[in-house]
């Protein structure tokens, strides 16, 4: 699909250029994934989040290196360190706040980014690897966040880390290693913070490896888009730059925007009033709550009443999401052309966003009840009705080709050459 | 279909965020503290000066026999954006506080007048002799409570809040509880040593209360009457105002900041749109927008 | 054709939009890596913990050096003997590297007291005192000699050890970090 729309390719212009492209030919490669690289001339603004997550990881590393001078991960100083960092160093209260309020608008991103993902089909083939690789960054982007919420070693720094270790102690046979592995010591202390501190900036730069896998799976297939269907023709498709890019520009000074908002005005409505007591390891505050982002999984963890079930199913959550592209029987990716899937992505959102209320209640009566129900419904909208529509759905007819689906059926009888013309005018 | 999408999921989204401001403590039968005017609230907020300095002189003369404000430095008095004592003014202040130093050359530990430099000292040397001389519990340090207590306000408030950027809850909640102590109501035994307080979780909290009426003395103005009234009520608002400044001393710098970012990044926008639209118009424009062509 | 109309008939229009965007975003970048770089400075602590320190110098014998730190550097503190301040007031000034009259390097009155940082202009080594030729100090890193008066006279350090800001608060008080313009 790529041969046939490749409306330019790189040329050197300069003499260095052309000996420097015969000995690493990086500038062809940026040019051929970033610039000439053909996306399909349909994408909406779902489509941009990409983007934006690239920039917020590169804003949490740059932030992260910078915070790192500054923190001490010592159980005794690192509450200290952070409370140093917000008085004394210069601009250190911008960079804390940008780097915890980060994190949440990272994830922001990335659940869109992932419901345009399971709206649209784009984990159907060819993409199942890169929809894998996808998956892959958000556990480790989860496992990233969770470790840096340790750091500040405030209370729910600490219990956090003291029921999260302990989840993992559910592991048969292998568990208690784990967990001691983790803790360096007999419970959660100074040398589970210091592991934890070393974690914590390692992971970001296995995220970024995964992520240029990630951009390269991409680039094999090229994007999907709300059609759902491949790209036929040039006609079909624009040149990333400067189409996308502008695009993805206007969406990331939007969101940036939005992450100001909490950064200058409300930062720390994100968090959590307990975070702000150092650890305290003979107190434990009344509610143990993950960040917002964690709350579905903490409801699912919750749910089950047998603490290696309970683990299971969290992890299982997940790890259903990865199965998704053989789950999903339907011949047609995009939802737009799927009445049935449609409303049941819809109901599944929900249920969702209930998980993530009932994550941030109490573990008792009714909630419990409401949890479970959830979470059964949770795994079966995967495991049973995801494969069961893609057998009784009766798809929508789809386009003929993403112009019919842009300018109406016929459109893509238009000859070929008549593409740059102005459509308003065509 | 995308304008569905991008509605459906700012519902999502705003709802994913239900009880995302857990409470510091369990709600339960505990009355939520009246919101207050505070003058730092909002896009434009800042400290009041006097305000803070009344709630410094509060602080002096009544917490700190108990609760220390262990990482505020004297010189935070005299930077911008806090109470803004002159330097003179806190180097004197400082002077009055003894600071433990050393060892000396000869080995000891010595004491010396506090500099601006130094942090405010503790009345006591450590958690224990804290606990020890206040019926087994250490008053906890008063830097950061602004931020460490807050109160649920459950769903659909949150929302709301987070879009008039009401984030004072901790200072609300610190108000309320010096002003909250009553008589136990009928058939509630208070144990020994404990104080029956309405806006204290469990209500039974072992601080005697601090504050009574005409305790602090105020500057008095040119008319003789001090600016504000002596009062319990008065005490309470000026030295939690004075408490939200130790807690987020760069408040005023950081919304400041916050109001060039924003208005810079929505300056951006209008040049990235336009931008786009140029971008776009060699294509046909704004695709999905078309009039008169039926989008998916 | 049409668009080429439309092209041709406002380019600078365009252009300016392009330019003013793209200018817009370098600006706010920009924007971005003041505080990133400023956080790097040092931070408020560290600056208000310059504070001056004071040093008794009753202790300290003849012909003893003593090392005090201010603002995390070292600086040596030499009870100099007649014999070394002698050495230091007779030499032709025009035969050293960075000329300095000993004079400029104490203060008046206190001719036997040299306050100079305690690290070689050259490199940031510790001199060893009392040696080298001059029985000033000797760098043992790259073989500068420094004279009674912290002065250079040989090897590759390029000029003098500098003199902090110090003033005599009495005859055998020293306030380090202060320079005594009232003293």
């Amino acid at each position: 699909m790529n041969d046939h729309h490749h409306a330019t390719t790189y040329v050197p212009k300069s003499a260095f250029a052309k000996w420097f492209e015969s000995r690493l030919p990086i500038a062809g490669l940026i040019h051929s994934s970033f610039v000439a690289f053909p996306v399909p001339r349909n994408l909406n603004y779902f489509w941009t989040f990409g983007g934006v997550l690239f920039v917020m990881l590169v804003l949490q590393i740059v932030t992260g290196v910078i915070l790192a001078m500054h923190y001490t991960p010592e159980a005794t100083k690192a509450f200290d360190s952070v409370e140093h960092i917000m008085r004394n160093v210069n601009y250190g209260w911008l960079l804390r706040y940008l780097h915890a309020n980060g994190a949440s608008m990272f994830f922001v991103a990335v659940y869109i980014h992932i419901f345009r993902n399971l709206y649209y089909g784009s984990y159907k083939a060819p993409r199942e690897v890169l929809y894998i690789l996808g998956v892959i960054i958000y556990l480790l982007m989860m496992a990233t966040a969770f470790l840096g919420y340790t750091l500040p070693w405030g209370q729910m720094s600490f219990w956090g880390a003291t029921v999260i270790t302990n989840i993992l102690a559910a592991i048969p046979v292998v568990g208690d290693a784990i967990q001691s592995l983790l803790w360096g010591g007999y419970s959660v202390g100074n040398p589970t913070l210091n592991r934890f501190f070393s974690l914590h900036y390692l992971l970001p730069f296995m995220i970024v490896g995964v992520v240029i896998l990630h951009v390269w799976a991409l680039h094999v297939p090229g994007n999907n888009n709300p059609a759902g269907i491949d790209i036929q023709s040039g006609r079909d498709a624009v040149p990333f730059h400067p189409y996308m890019t502008v695009k993805d520009g206007f969406s990331l000074v939007v969101f940036l925007i939005f992450f100001a908002w909490w950064v200058f005005y409300m930062p720390n409505y994100l968090g959590h009033a307990d975070n702000y007591i150092p650890a305290n390891p003979a107190v434990t505050p009344a509610h143990i709550v993950p960040e917002w982002y964690f709350l579905p999984f903490y409801a699912i963890l919750r749910a089950i009443p047998d603490k290696l079930g309970g683990v299971i199913a969290m992890f299982g959550s997940i790890v259903v999401l990865a199965l998704v592209p053989w789950l999903d029987t339907s011949k047609v990716r995009s939802a737009v052309y799927r009445p049935i899937y449609k409303q049941f992505f819809w109901i599944w959102v929900v249920v969702c966003v209930i998980l993530g209320w009932l994550g941030a209640k109490p573990a008792e009566g009714g909630y419990v009840i409401a949890a479970r129900i959830a979470t059964a419904y949770y795994f079966a909208h995967f495991l049973v009705i995801m494969p069961l529509i893609g057998f009784f759905e009766k798809p929508k007819p789809l386009p003929r080709s993403i112009v019919d689906s842009v300018l109406g059926p016929g459109a893509s009888r238009i000859p070929v050459g008549a593409a740059a013309a102005p459509q308003a005018k065509g | 279909m995308g304008k569905t999408m991008t509605r459906a999921a700012l519902l999502a989204l705003l709802a994913a965020g239900v009880g995302m401001s857990e409470p510091a403590f369990p709600a339960g039968e505990t009355p939520v503290p009246p919101q207050l005017k505070w003058s730092w609230q909002g896009p434009f907020g800042t400290y009041d000066r006097a305000q803070l300095q009344r709630g410094f002189q509060v602080y002096r003369e009544v917490c700190q026999a108990c609760h220390g404000i262990q990482r505020v430095a004297f010189r935070n008095l005299a930077e911008p954006g806090g109470p803004e004592f002159t330097r003179g003014q806190v180097q004197a202040l400082a002077a009055e506080y003894k600071i433990k130093d050393g060892p000396n050359d000869s080995g000891e530990m010595f004491e010396r007048p506090a500099r601006p430099a130094d942090r405010f000292p503790w009345n006591f040397p450590n958690e224990q002799a804290a606990a020890a001389a206040n019926g087994g519990k250490a008053p906890p340090d008063l830097s950061l409570m602004a931020k460490a207590r807050t109160f649920e306000r459950g769903f659909p408030w949150f929302v709301w809040d987070a879009l008039r950027q009401y984030s004072e809850n901790g200072a609300d909640y610190l108000t309320a509880l010096l002003v909250g102590y009553k008589d136990a109501p009928q058939g509630v035994t208070v144990p020994a040593g404990g104080f029956y307080n309405e806006y204290y979780p469990g209500h039974i909290i072992a601080m005697p209360p601090p504050l009574s009426d005409g305790q602090v003395t105020y500057a008095k103005g040119a008319d003789g009457q001090p600016a504000v009234p002596e009062t319990v009520a008065q005490y309470a608002r000026d030295v939690t105002a004075f408490l939200a400044w130790t807690a987020e001393p760069h408040l005023e710098a950081r919304k400041r900041l916050g109001f060039v970012v924003i208005l810079f990044l929505i300056g951006l926008t209008a040049l990235m749109y336009f931008t786009k639209k140029k971008v776009w118009a060699d294509v046909g424009g704004e695709i999905e927008d078309r009039p008169g062509v039926k989008t998916v | 054709m049409a668009d080429a109309v439309v092209s041709t008939a406002e380019p600078t229009r365009r252009d300016f939009l392009y330019l003013a965007t793209t200018a817009a975003v370098g600006v706010g970048a920009a924007a971005t890596v003041w505080p990133l770089v400023g956080a790097m400075a040092p931070d408020a602590d560290t600056v208000a913990a310059g504070a001056p320190v004071e040093l008794d110098l009753t202790p300290i014998a003849e012909g003893q050096i003593v090392k005090v730190f201010w603002r995390g550097k070292l600086i040596f503190v030499r009870h100099r003997t007649e014999a070394e301040i002698k050495a230091a007031q007779d030499v032709n000034l025009d035969a050293l590297r960075d000329p300095q009259p000993d004079s400029a390097r104490v203060k008046e009155g206190h001719a036997d007291w040299l306050v100079v940082y305690g690290n070689c202009t050259h490199l940031g080594c510790v001199p060893l005192g009392n040696s080298g030729e001059y029985n000033g100090w000797f760098c043992p890193c790259h073989g500068s000699v420094f004279d009674t008066s912290g002065r250079i006279r040989q090897g590759p350090a390029p000029i003098n050890l500098p003199i902090p800001p110090y003033t005599f608060v009495s005859d055998t008080k020293i306030r380090i970090g202060e320079s005594g313009a009232t003293a």
